[in-house]
């Protein structure tokens, strides 16, 4: 239906066959929720009254100076320390995983080891900041990307080198080096191969600690480019810490800013950096030249 | 008829902790209509806030004040008090945003840059590909140069990455903070051609521009900023 120019009220320009403008559905599911986490070594140290949402395809960036708690913050919600007091929920694919009592979601540090290890081989990973504590540094490059899939039960062996080949090509590494040992490797190709052996089993939920932490700027800018369009077209979710607002501009959507074991600001990542509201997200943003 | 944006008494101040909290005040109470196709141009000496304004329409600056509501066909959206999650469907799909200057990504080519916002939704590269290649080519971008990083570019050339990737997505309102200052005069018309061709779909835009001629062509309204409180309502001039 068409209006014609003489019905429409003054001021106003009618828009012919005018299409139907809906509002966007902004759900979108939660994977984790945080809840009043904390864990103390001593005041100020640690990580004190958390609580946050990650919802599923967004990129979470943890940013903080040196010692504020966003390793252990993130050793927490990985599942590899248990917090003082508070909840992680994981709200998992595999029902199987799930709590008897809820069907769909799990407290973290309410099951057992042997179920946390199953859910930190079937839908998570995770990325350490030195290499070295995320692979076996004297099994061949194709063994460290293999060793994943065989833990989900791929035995082929051709299969899991061919995966082994795709991979290291993922990652822009040699895919002739594939029987070569990671401590042949310089330090970039390390970390782009721990990546590679993370993401082989298509996780949901990585976490990353300094990801390209000590790496030259050339390969970091490559590391990055990989790492956005992985996110992108495998639609992973990522806990990101990094103490670099260049690298969390580039890979984050919303960035928690810790001081001291505790958030004090959170936010769409442009927005933190561009119009930090506390004190302490101006000072971190102001003491760099243009994250 | 609704309006698509409707902004009531919006505030801003930038308080600057190391500076003693000083307070900049830039914006207060605020207020403006802006309908489906209609382009609404912000006017003001430099400084004023205009790209304030833009910048909380688009969630970069936070809004602590006031009210920013968007229309739908089935109900409205208050942006100052959205959630940050829901702000990532909101600039995918709802607000699209032509900042001054392109932020260059390390490593990512002229076309992948446009063709960004298509992929975010789902679309297939291939069709992405195909529309980002055509606005590149009727902005008179080199082709030599689409599969290269804009790192290099001339500003004349990122600025046009730039227009192509702000307008690929389509989005029912635009954001444009001058689109046109560093373009030779048939790219000017080619912009020109492109903001009147969103306003017949019926995109609302809000825009800076302080080229006259390229005002006059593209703005149904004039809002011009002034010092006392950026507070004039939206019907003022109209050409
Ligand atoms: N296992 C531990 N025992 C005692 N203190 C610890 C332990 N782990 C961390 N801390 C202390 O807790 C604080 C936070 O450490 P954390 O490693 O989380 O900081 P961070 O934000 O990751 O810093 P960086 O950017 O330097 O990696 C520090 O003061 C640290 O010394
Ligand atoms: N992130 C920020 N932090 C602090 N102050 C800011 C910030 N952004 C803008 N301002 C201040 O707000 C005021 C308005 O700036 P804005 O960029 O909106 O001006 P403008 O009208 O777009 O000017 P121009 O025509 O020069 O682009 C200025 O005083 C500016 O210094
Ligand atoms: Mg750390
Ligand atoms: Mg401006």
């Amino acid at each position: 239906m068409t209006r014609s120019v003489l019905e429409s009220p003054v001021g106003e320009k009618p828009v012919l066959d005018k299409p139907v403008l809906e509002r966007p559905d902004l759900d979108s599911p939660a994977l984790l929720d945080v809840e009043s986490i904390t864990r103390l070594y001593g005041p100020g140290k640690g990580c004190e009254a958390i609580d946050f949402r990650l919802h599923a395809g967004e990129v979470l960036g943890i940013v903080g100076e040196s010692g504020s708690g966003k390793s252990t913050l993130l050793r927490i919600l990985a599942g590899l320390e248990a917090p003082d007091a508070g909840r992680v929920t994981y709200y998992p694919l595999d029902r199987s995983l799930s709590d008897h009592s809820r069907e769909g979601e799990l407290d973290l540090y309410g099951i057992g080891d042997a179920r946390r290890r199953a859910l930190l081989r079937l839908e998570w990973g995770l990325v350490h900041q030195n290499p070295r504590d995320g692979l076996r540094m004297g099994v061949s490059a194709g063994a460290n990307i293999g060793e994943r899939l065989m833990a989900l039960g791929d035995r082929h062996y051709g299969q899991l080198r061919a995966a082994g080949c795709d991979w290291m090509r993922q990652v822009e590494l040699d895919a002739e080096r594939i029987d070569d040992a990671p401590q042949t490797f310089s330090g970039g190709m390390q970390q782009r191969l721990q990546i590679a052996r993370t993401l082989v089993t298509r996780p949901r939920l990585v976490f990353m600690d300094e990801p390209t932490g000590g790496l030259d700027v050339s390969v970091q800018a490559r590391l990055l480019d990989m790492l956005r369009t992985l996110v992108r077209q495998l639609g992973l979710s990522v806990v990101l810490v990094t103490h670099d607002l260049a690298v969390a501009r580039l890979l984050s959507h919303r960035l928690l800013v810790m001081r001291q074991g505790r958030v004090v600001e959170a936010g769409l990542t442009d927005q933190i950096l561009d119009d930090p509201q506390h004190a302490y997200s101006q000072l971190l943003v102001s003491s760099v030249l243009t994250p | 008829m609704k309006a698509l944006l409707t902004i009531e008494k919006l505030h801003k101040d930038f308080v600057l902790h190391g500076q003693g909290g000083i307070a900049i005040k830039v914006m207060h109470d605020l207020s403006l209509e802006l309908h489906r196709g209609e382009c609404l141009v912000l006017a003001g000496r430099s400084g004023i806030g205009k790209s304030t304004l833009l910048k909380m329409l688009h969630g970069n600056y936070l809004a602590e004040r006031g009210s920013i509501r968007i229309h739908f066909d089935d109900g409205l959206l208050e942006l100052t008090d959205l959630p940050t999650h829901a702000w990532h469907r909101v600039r995918r799909d709802v607000v699209g945003y032509v900042s001054q200057f392109l932020r260059v990504v390390p490593r990512v080519s002229a076309r992948e840059v446009v063709m960004e916002p298509l992929l975010a939704r789902g679309a297939y590269a291939q069709d992405a590909r195909q529309r980002a290649e055509t606005l590149l080519a009727r902005l008179n971008l080199p082709e030599r140069l689409w599969s290269l990083p804009p790192g290099t570019f001339s500003g004349g050339e990122q600025q046009r990455v730039n227009i192509a990737e702000g307008f690929i997505g389509e989005h029912p309102l635009l954001l444009l903070d001058e689109p046109t200052a560093s373009l030779d005069a048939t790219n000017r018309d080619v912009v020109v051609e492109m903001i009147s061709e969103a306003k017949a779909r019926g995109c609302a835009l809000l825009g800076i521009c302080h080229d006259e001629d390229v005002r006059s062509r593209v703005a149904d309204r004039l809002l011009p900023l002034d010092e006392h409180l950026m507070a004039r309502t939206s019907s003022q001039e109209t050409f």
